[in-house]
């Protein structure tokens, strides 16, 4: 088990150096030219401007010079500075990513949760009226645009019952906690800040339903269909010829053999999510990964983008090693190969 | 159909006083889609204790979902009717609850296919443990130790190193074995193997026979052996049933089925037992195939398939009934021609089945 994530481990630096140099070459191929993001439009036609421009961003020099330049930043932690805020890209990043984490932890803590509770009662009372209900549930989940059940929701709790608050991270005239690790309900919980974490949470619930609500309706199907095809074989007769409760029938013997699949989903999901929110991000005004990526690539801004691209391939990166590594705690026949 | 059965005890009861399990006018209906079937249209049966009965027919001959039944195993839209007693307890009827506390107790089933009756993402150990536990109080601790106990009483060499492994690191023949030793975790009265040795191969099935028989006999076990292999039947059952489309058809000790089959399913089942003191070209084979579920014929449901069939058969359905000491379903039970196996066959060629 370990020499098998011992040669995972090996293989990612190597995967990384092929995320950045793909990340580093789509910027090239874009037709855009990034000095429109530069340079302000009424100087475009004076040469000495532009030339200043360029040099200053070292867009006049050849395509493989940047691309050594850009390594050598990234060796020492240097994402490059953003052509349109004038930060650093991974200070950028470093206040949007765990805004997006912790949106995405609590999506799919909701998404996870909801998909499997649905998709086994689903497969348990199959053509049941529960089996109906989660089946519109999900196909609303994922057909429903964020957009629309973004607002429809955000109207019905936060305008008309003001059940909950809305957009936003955190009531504005509430102090920051301290950041210690950008999560908002964990921050203002290490600084003892009830207040804070409270009206964090409040802040979170919405969104992070919203976008569990697209991720349950995929792992509910995914887990009914699965759960039906387990409960069909001898094993779980075995179980319940054994005396086994139909709880533990279901529960300790049937559900944890559809977790390989299952898995596998949740780990797409949640690197997915990591630049894909945008819609939620953007409706909920969720300083985020996704608006960040929008705003990039809207303003040809190439060392964000670059950095962006980055960190969703590394979210892609972990997620599938850690689904890796949880298929062998899931699968005992997976330590074989 | 029962009154006449209760007689039926006396072949039960002669080996121990009563019988451990009395299954009486056992129907098992399923309802799909509107439509209605029997799968079960009156099983009649005495298992005593220690004693072994082989119930045998064809697959869809409803000889598992009977016993499925009476261990309130079927699914949700099987309708039960009928009796069960199980040491004098009524087990139809009975609440899930109470029938748990039995199912792998006092009465433990195995099943068909050992690939695939152990949970592939528990430890074999893990498996056994848990049967243990189910039903008696001991700690995870404990419960391992007896997991290897049981490995050990199935013969599975190195327990200790066995009992930690998976399911897919056991051959077939060692995971019946696993499944057997689950079985027989918490000693239980009655074991009923569905068709134990189908799925394996011809010289593990003699072993796993071996180890069923050994520790029925050890542990005093009553043991139903579901088959469709009248070999395993004649080496192993003390009595015998026939199953043809749901019904108990003939009943005895295997010594009077083998030798004098009262019925004419019976006598062309044995027939079609390979023989080889004869040579005959071709094997043979009851002509046509079960009906279908829900299309059963009027009168005796083998009619249209017997060479003995006359026109009372067509209309009534003939019911089990004691013909000295032994129970077949035949309106000639007691009239048909004296049975040799190999006289058999010239009387089924004026039928045409034996094609030479």
């Amino acid at each position: 088990m370990s020499r098998y994530i011992l040669r995972r481990l090996i293989a990612m630096p190597f995967l990384v150096l092929g995320i950045v140099t793909i990340a580093f070459l789509i910027t090239t191929v874009t037709k855009g030219d990034p000095l429109t993001a530069i340079v302000a439009e009424q100087q475009m036609s004076n040469p000495e401007v532009v030339a200043a421009a360029k040099a200053r961003w070292g867009l006049d020099r050849p395509l493989p010079e940047r691309y050594m330049i850009y390594l050598g930043n990234l060796m020492s932690g240097d994402l490059g500075t953003s052509f349109i805020t004038k930060r650093n890209v991974g200070t950028d990043i470093l206040y949007r990513l765990p805004a997006t984490l912790e949106l995405v932890f609590a999506a799919m803590i909701f998404g996870t949760t909801l998909g499997i509770v649905l998709g086994v009662l689903a497969a348990y009372f199959r053509n049941s009226l529960i089996d109906h209900g989660a089946r519109l549930f999900a196909l609303f989940g994922s057909s429903l645009p964020v957009f629309w059940s973004g607002l429809g929701l955000l109207f019905i709790f936060s305008v008309v019952l003001n059940w909950l608050p809305g957009p936003g991270r955190l009531d504005a005239r509430l102090p920051l906690p301290p950041g210690v690790t950008g999560f908002l309900t964990i921050d203002s919980l290490l600084a003892g800040n009830l207040a804070v974490f409270k009206d964090a949470l409040w802040h979170l619930l919405l969104p992070a339903f919203v976008l569990g609500w697209t991720v349950s309706g995929t792992i509910s199907r995914l887990v009914r269909a699965n759960m039906l095809d387990v409960m069909s074989r001898e094993f779980v007769l075995t179980a319940r010829a054994k005396g086994a409760s139909e709880f533990r029938v279901v529960i300790v013997h049937a559900l944890r053999n559809t977790m390989v699949p299952t898995l596998t989903v949740i780990g797409y999901s949640f690197a997915y999510l990591i630049t894909g929110a945008v819609l939620t991000e953007t409706i909920f005004s969720w300083p985020g990964m996704g608006s960040y990526a929008v705003e990039a690539a809207r303003a040809l801004d190439f060392p964000a983008i670059i950095g962006v691209t980055i960190v969703g391939g590394l979210a892609f990166l972990v997620t599938n090693l850690v689904t890796d590594i949880l298929y062998v705690v899931a699968n005992p026949r997976v330590r074989l190969s | 159909m029962s009154a006449q059965l209760s007689s039926a005890r006396s072949g039960a009861i002669d080996k121990a006083g009563e019988p451990l399990l009395s299954i009486r006018g056992l129907r098992v209906g399923f309802r799909k889609a509107g439509s209605q079937f029997e799968a079960v249209r009156g099983i009649d049966l005495d298992v005593a204790k220690g004693e072994v009965v082989g119930i045998v027919g064809e697959s869809g001959s409803g000889k598992s979902v009977g016993m499925l039944a009476a261990l309130g195993l079927t699914s949700k839209n099987a309708v039960v009717t009928g009796s069960v007693r199980f040491k004098g307890d009524e087990l139809v009827g009975k609440p899930a609850r109470e029938m748990r506390r039995i199912r792998g107790a006092r009465i433990a089933m195995i099943f068909q296919d050992p690939l695939s009756s152990l949970n592939p993402v528990m430890t074999v150990g893990a498996q056994i443990a848990e049967a243990v536990r189910l039903h008696q109080r001991l700690t995870h601790r404990q419960a391992m130790a007896r997991a290897v106990e049981l490995l050990a009483l199935v013969a599975i060499p190195q327990p200790e190193r066995r009992v930690s492994q998976y399911p897919h690191e056991f051959s077939g023949g060692m995971r019946q074995r696993a499944v057997i030793a689950m079985a027989v975790a918490n000693d239980p009265d009655l074991l009923i193997a569905d068709e134990p040795t189908t799925a394996l191969d011809v010289t593990v099935q003699a072993q796993i026979l071996a180890v069923l028989r050994s520790l029925q006999e050890r542990l005093g076990l009553g043991l139903v052996l579901i088959t469709h292999d009248l070999g395993v039947v004649a080496g192993h059952a003390d009595r015998v049933a026939v199953v043809y489309s749901g019904r108990v058809v003939e009943q005895a000790t295997v010594n009077q089925l083998f030798a004098d089959p009262r019925h004419p399913y019976t006598r062309g089942l044995i027939a079609s037992i390979p023989n080889l003191e004869e040579s005959r070209e071709r094997l043979f084979s009851i002509e046509g195939s079960p009906p279908a579920l829900g299309r059963l014929p009027g009168g005796c449901a083998f009619h249209p398939r017997c060479i003995y069939a006359e026109a009372r058969c067509r209309e009534q359905d003939p019911p089990l009934l004691d013909v000295g000491g032994r129970f077949s379903a035949c309106h000639f039970a007691t009239s048909l021609p004296p049975f040799h196996s190999a006289s058999l066959a010239p009387a089924v060629l004026e039928t045409g089945s034996v094609a030479r």
